[in-house]
Formats: structure tokens, C-alpha cells, sequence
């Protein structure tokens, strides 16, 4: 595990097989998700442990990440499989813990879990 | 990633909220690109000023820090999206141009110098060689590590913002020694500036952090820069090496067809209805060579030119000024083609222009048609 941004949450998974372009696809008042083609359209990520391969798109998209952030919209924290400076950067701004996993672990994580992070902690993640 | 105890302090909010977010934003960066520690840098250039880039988002984000953040070295920045002196005469909406000058504030409040400038390499010193600089524009970054011997990763707006107010940057990639895999073998003859800017597109495409580039004769300035504004615009490539690399490098051509491949992606229009030149801005000595080839002949339709303001103000006292604006031209400064509000699919079907960078903004973002020539065609055909 890496971790990029530190940070202490618990929450709920809300895990996706795709991957996030924050910037357009994100609707910054609500956090729900407007992309059509998305897997998790319509749904908010709003105080969930986003899950999801990595971003793409726009380095502006960090901004996406800062305004949720102070909108009350944006997730208790993300867990990628893959690093991107758009997510890094984002969460960075916006002081969301970020996480980056080994595909096995980040396989292992299914939606709906309930998860408890602690990037201090030898054991960092604990699934409940 | 090893941090000093200072660095660590500061991380901890030990040194106050602004520069907490700052070394997030390094520890972030550097934990994503493998960084082992941070470096002191002597200059960095910040991108990320232009309303129609960041939005009210990033307004509000740099109106917020501006009360507190400071920059700790030479801060250069990229171009916003109008020239202040006749922002008047181009119609754009009262709430761009406030929250522009809103941008404007928060960058000058934290002490940067408001260059409004994709080419600080031309209108600044050049540090010594080896020098760790952090360029966010990335003709720029490209144009440091190629030509000026300095170092620096293709920096996002916000590792560069944060290298600002910390004076450090993560120690990764092109900051270390690199020996790129790949060699791009330059086969097409007679090249001009449109040439070269397909020769960076295509090489930005193929390369990751770094390519060889073999076979090229000797380049103008203009040259140069159209083949860095080129690469920056198709990928993550930040630097070309010139040889032919190492033996087991793999070879790529750039040939005709190759070329071809790369105008038929960026030339979408058969002719554009005003020229723009600049994207990078002109430099002094482009903006001379422009005049000399202009006397005794005017644009038959708008030609914007785009330039930094401390050049506008050195061709204005030389006389130049006066010679492009007799022959029909437009100066700009503090703005570039890419990106500017100025140009929009409203009232313009297609431009043409002999940048690729720009060709390629003003297809994905502006929306208009593009109509790509190299300047010695462009002054044939649109002047008489």
C-alpha cells in the first residue's frame, strides 16, 4: 500500500470498475455522479470510501476534488489501484486520505463493505 | 518518500494550514511519480490563470489562499485569458472579466510576477546549467530541459503552486538522470516551423518522459519553440535528448506519412476566416523577422498576434510595433491562441495559423475549424 494523502476515516464502500473524470462527470453540489456511461451514474459519492481504478481527464479536475471537498459533497476518502496527479493533487488540496493498493488488495474490496482507514496504523486497513 | 524533520513539521500543519497543504500536495506528487525526497528549486512558473481553464473553482481556491500563501522563490506566470489594455474592445462578459482580475489579484497578492507568458525562457535569465526549476506550462518545461540546460518534471498547476510556496519539489523522473528507450529519426526534407511542430505532436504521442531525436539539421528559434509548444500539447513526454540514443533503443521514423497522419488529425478547415500567430507567444526576435517580412504588405483579414508585455513594450520602442500594426495586425499581449476568450465558434468558423499547439486548443477547446500553413504561406496567401 501507498499512501499519498494520510488521514484517519470509517465509512462505506462505494467501489467502481471504472474509471473517474472528475472534472465534468461529477456534479459538485450534490456528488452525484452525471456521466450516463458510468457504473455508478446516479448515485452519490458523497461521505463514502470511493473505491475506483484511477482518474483521468483535466489536472483541472483536482479543483473538482477541492470544491466537493468544501461543498460537504466530496467521499471520506479514495482508494485507487493505480496513482494519477489528478487524484493525487485533488485530495491533496482538499485533505481527503488517498490510498493506493496492490490489485489483489484492491480486488479483495467490495462495494457495500464497511471499511476503516488509519494510514498511521501498522495495519491501516480493517475491514468491520 | 524521506522527509526532513523541517518538512515533517510543516506536513504536521506545524507551520500553519497553507504550508500543510503545500507539502501534502509534494507528498502526494512525489509518493505518486516514486520520488525518494525533495529538492530545493530556484524558479517556478505557474499555469492554472486563465478563467476559462480553472473556473470559479480555482477563483475561489486562489482568492482563499491569497490571504495567507507567500511564494519563497522566482515565480513567473502563464497567460490569462485577455490583454488588459483593450480588454474593452472584444465584448466578453462581465463576470470573465471579473473573476480574470480576480485571478489576476490573488497571483500578484501572493508575489508572483505577472508575466502572463508561456515563454519565460525567452524573457527571463536562464539560471546555470543543472539548475532544478519547476515549470507547469509545458512548452516551457520541454524548452528548459531541451535548450537550457535546466531540469524539471512536467509540473501540474498545483505541484508547481506548491514548489512556489515551499521552494522544494519531489526529486523524481527528469529531475534524475533518464535515458529515454525510444529515438525518433527525423526523415522529412525541407522542414519549416509547421514541420517541427508535427515532429513534437507526433513525439509527444510515442514518447513517455523522454525521447531521442535524431536527424535534425540546424532550427530557428521559431523552430524550437514550435516543436516544444508541438510535444506538450499530445502527452507526458517532458525533454528530447538530440543523437540517435542508444544502439538498442527502438526506432521510430517520422516520415511523410507520419506527417500527413498528424495534419490530417489538426487541419480541419481549407481556409480560416483571421490568422492567429503565437501559440507560443512571439518573442522579439519573431516579432522582427515578422516585420521585416511585412513591409510593404497588409493582411487582407484580422491577424491576431500573440506576445509577453515586456516584449510588446521592447517592439514598441524599436518601432515595430508601428510596422505590424499598418499592416493589419492585432497585438496581444498577457493572453496566447490557446484558450483565449477571444476567439470563439460564435462569430469565427476557422482559423488559420501556423502552430500546432494552437491547432489543437482551438479545435478541442474553442470548437473552430483550423487551418494549418507555415508563416511564409500564411504571408503569401492573406497578404497582399
Amino acid at each position: 500500500m501507498k499512501i499519498l494523502v494520510s488521514g484517519k476515516v470509517e465509512g462505506t464502500v462505494l467501489k467502481s470498475k471504472d474509471a473517474i473524470n472528475f472534472l465534468g462527470t461529477v456534479d459538485k453540489k450534490t456528488g452525484i455522479i452525471s456521466d450516463k456511461n458510468h457504473e455508478l451514474y446516479e448515485k452519490s459519492i458523497k461521505d463514502t470510501i470511493l473505491v475506483f481504478p484511477s482518474g483521468v481527464g483535466s489536472s483541472v479536475g483536482a479543483y473538482t476534488i477541492y470544491s466537493i471537498k468544501s461543498n460537504g459533497t466530496a467521499p471520506l476518502a479514495m482508494i485507487c489501484q493505480k496513482a494519477d496527479l489528478t487524484v493525487a493533487t485533488g485530495c491533496a488540496l482538499a485533505n481527503i486520505p488517498l490510498v493506493i493498493l496492490s490489485d489483489e488488495e484492491f480486488s479483495s474490496i467490495n462495494n457495500g463493505m464497511k471499511l476503516s482507514l488509519d494510514t498511521d496504523s501498522s495495519n491501516p486497513l480493517q475491514y468491520q | 518518500m524521506e522527509l526532513t524533520r523541517e518538512e515533517e513539521s510543516a506536513l504536521k500543519g506545524e507551520q500553519g494550514e497553507i504550508m500543510q497543504m503545500a507539502y501534502r500536495i509534494l507528498v502526494a506528487t512525489g509518493e505518486a511519480t516514486d520520488a525518494e525526497k525533495l529538492v530545493p528549486i530556484e524558479w517556478t512558473h505557474l499555469s492554472g490563470v486563465n478563467y476559462n481553464t480553472i473556473g470559479d473553482a480555482g477563483e475561489e481556491f486562489l482568492s482563499s489562499i491569497s490571504k495567507d500563501a507567500r511564494v519563497k522563490v522566482k515565480t513567473t506566470l502563464n497567460p490569462m485569458g485577455f490583454d488588459i489594455d483593450n480588454v474593452s474592445n472584444y465584448g466578453l462578459d462581465e463576470n470573465f472579466i471579473a473573476k480574470q482580475l480576480s485571478i489576476r489579484n490573488s497571483y500578484e497578492t501572493m508575489g508572483v510576477i505577472p508575466s502572463f507568458s508561456c515563454i519565460p525562457y525567452e524573457i527571463f535569465d536562464i539560471p546555470k546549467d543543472g539548475t532544478q526549476v519547476a515549470f507547469a506550462e509545458s512548452n516551457a518545461a520541454i524548452h528548459a530541459n531541451s535548450y537550457d540546460n535546466l531540469k524539471t518534471n512536467k509540473e501540474s498547476a498545483f505541484s508547481a503552486l506548491a514548489s512556489a510556496l515551499t521552494g522544494k519539489s519531489p526529486y523524481s523522473s527528469l529531475r534524475k538522470e533518464d535515458s529515454p528507450n525510444i529515438t525518433i529519426r527525423m526523415k522529412v526534407d525541407n522542414p519549416n516551423e509547421l514541420t517541427y511542430g508535427m515532429l513534437g505532436f507526433f513525439a509527444g504521442k510515442v514518447g513517455d518522459i523522454s525521447v531521442n531525436i535524431s536527424g535534425l539539421g540546424e532550427m530557428d528559434n521559431r523552430q524550437c519553440k514550435a516543436m516544444c509548444g508541438g510535444m506538450g500539447t499530445s502527452g507526458t513526454c517532458a525533454k528530447f535528448i538530440f543523437g540517435d540514443g542508444d544502439s538498442d533503443s527502438e526506432k521510430i521514423d517520422f516520415d511523410e506519412k507520419a506527417m500527413q497522419n498528424v495534419h490530417d488529425e489538426l487541419n480541419t478547415s481549407e481556409k480560416g476566416d483571421i490568422i492567429t500567430l503565437g501559440s507560443p507567444q512571439l518573442g522579439l526576435e519573431e516579432i522582427s523577422e515578422l516585420a521585416g517580412k511585412l513591409k510593404g504588405r497588409t493582411f487582407e483579414k484580422r491577424c491576431m498576434i500573440f506576445t509577453p508585455r515586456t516584449v510588446k513594450e521592447q517592439a514598441r520602442k524599436i518601432g515595430y510595433t508601428n510596422e505590424l500594426k499598418r499592416a493589419g495586425c492585432e497585438i496581444l499581449s498577457d493572453c496566447c491562441t490557446c484558450l483565449t476568450p477571444l476567439i470563439n465558434k460564435d462569430n469565427v468558423d476557422a482559423v488559420t495559423t501556423n502552430s500546432i499547439k494552437g491547432a489543437f486548443y482551438l479545435k478541442n477547446s474553442n470548437g473552430v475549424g483550423v487551418n494549418l500553413k507555415p508563416l511564409s504561406q500564411i504571408i503569401e496567401d492573406e497578404t497582399k
